[in-house]
């Protein structure tokens, strides 16, 4: 029985209260046979990595519309590397400007997901790219 | 051995949180690995205080834990939580949001937080939950609550691996037909009637503990009582919300356990988890051979039940004696 489903965390660091977004993911992702731990609004870094860790995910999505995520999403990669959990993938959406974005896969974001992205694609990127684990 | 179960077991008691987070997704899964670790570790399970907190959803359940949470902090005990929702029977797929009512504690190591979906095990539980409570039990979570999926009125199983269980109720939880209707409020050994800041708790606590009163005796002590007694468990008002009767519920709990872990405890109740649990590992495994040496004898047999060439019962005789013959799969 090792054909487990993937396993997803949605959170929403910092401090923006919008999470319309980031709840339609969450159940959109729900819809294609993922387990989504859903941990909700104005997370810390630190938050977003326990969860990360106790939950032992394979994808840890980050939704942000605040304007903050050159602080809080390098954070959070380097935090996840700390706790020894450099094989989660780290994705990222909500209102972030393409000029952003290659900083931000140099830090550890594998891929960003702008307005307009549609929920296949976004499960099919992680279906693709979350971690090959030992069971 | 490095990545095997006993290795990861080890590290787990060692302290190593990604450990335990690993071996919890690997019991989860129910690898041989999880196997190995578990073997490992069950002798030092056994003096966690195992509990369960059930009730409808919408009760509560998640923001009174976190507030037991923080009460148990508060006395320095390391707490575990296993919390579990459901699994869409269509996708497989789960959200998971009870953590998001425990977030406060991110950062203490001695809160381990986790999320399971149910994937497809009814009776309020994964399939492996007692599995799972056995780890953080062996390393060393004095308190492990496990919170069920929103119940409804016949989802018990979490009473058959608890030491304490506790029946979550919202002051609108209906009349007292309700509270002495067969189910959920019966396995309850406290009953706690939440958001008490809420109009009409006083008097859902009163007709509860009326009405629950009525049971004639205690729960039996009796190992060999032939028919088991009625609970009748004590009922509390909490508001999780502002924190009141949070302490007292805690302190009832401690009363249920020290009452229980003491040497005239039923030996009922020990034996009953061991069942619960040897019973699923069984039923597991029998599947698995089912599914694998006799896959093609079990389609081939569920052809027959489904021409109605073959009775169910007869299907049922024919596998149980291939698959008793060797039950290893081996």
């Amino acid at each position: 029985m090792t054909d487990r489903p993937l396993k997803v965390l949605i959170a929403k660091p910092g401090l923006d209260g919008h999470d319309r977004g980031a709840k339609v993911l969450a159940r959109g992702l729900r819809d294609e046979g993922f387990e989504v731990v859903y941990t909700g609004l104005r997370q810390t870094p630190e938050m977003v990595v326990t969860a990360a860790l106790q939950e032992d995910v394979d994808v840890v999505g980050l939704s942000i519309l605040s304007g903050a995520h050159m602080t809080l999403l390098p954070r959070i990669c380097e935090l996840l590397r700390e706790e020894g959990m450099a094989d989660v993938l780290v994705t990222a959406g909500g209102i972030i400007p393409d000029e952003d974005i290659p900083a931000l896969k140099q830090v550890g974001v594998a891929e960003v997901f702008g307005p307009g992205t549609s929920i296949a694609q976004v499960a099919a990127f992680m279906r693709e790219h979350a971690p090959q684990r030992a069971e | 051995m490095p990545g095997s179960g006993e290795h990861l077991a080890e590290e787990a008691r060692g302290g190593s949180r990604l450990a335990l987070s690993r071996l919890l997704t690997a019991i989860e899964s129910r690898t041989a690995r999880a196997e190995e670790a578990l073997r490992s570790l069950y002798p030092s399970a056994g003096s966690a205080h195992i509990v369960g907190v059930t009730g409808p959803p919408g009760g509560g359940k998640s923001t009174l834990v976190a507030a037991l949470i923080a009460e148990a902090r508060g006395a320095a005990r390391a707490v575990a939580v296993l919390a579990i929702d459901p699994s869409s029977p269509v996708t497989g797929g789960a959200i998971l949001g009870d953590r998001i009512r425990m977030q406060q504690y991110a950062g203490d190591r001695d809160v381990f937080i986790r999320s399971m979906a149910s994937r497809g095990h009814l009776g309020g539980l994964a399939g492996s939950t007692a599995q799972a409570a056995a780890a953080l039990d062996a390393c060393g979570f004095a308190i492990v609550f496990i919170e069920t999926v929103g119940t409804g009125q016949s989802e018990v199983e979490v009473a058959s691996i608890a030491d304490t269980t506790v029946v979550v109720e919202a002051p609108e939880m209906g009349d007292e037909i309700q509270a002495i209707k067969a189910g959920l409020l019966e396995v309850a050994d406290i009953v706690v009637v939440n958001k008490s800041d809420r109009p009409g708790a006083d008097r859902a606590a009163a007709g509860l503990r009326a009405m629950l009163s009525l049971a004639d005796a205690p729960e039996s002590t009796d190992p060999h009582a032939l028919r088991p007694k009625p609970k009748r468990p004590e009922v509390l008002l909490a508001s999780a919300i502002d924190g009141s009767g949070v302490p007292e519920l805690l302190a009832a709990l401690d009363v249920h356990h020290a009452r229980h872990a003491s040497a005239d405890r039923p030996r009922n109740a020990r034996i009953a988890r061991a069942r619960a649990q040897v019973e699923g590992i069984l039923a597991d495994r029998l599947r698995e051979v089912m599914w694998t040496t006799y896959r093609a004898t079990t389609e081939e047999i569920l052809e027959q039940v489904a021409a109605h060439h073959l009775d169910p019962y007869a299907a049922a005789d024919l596998l149980a004696s291939a698959l008793g013959r060797d039950p290893a799969g081996s």
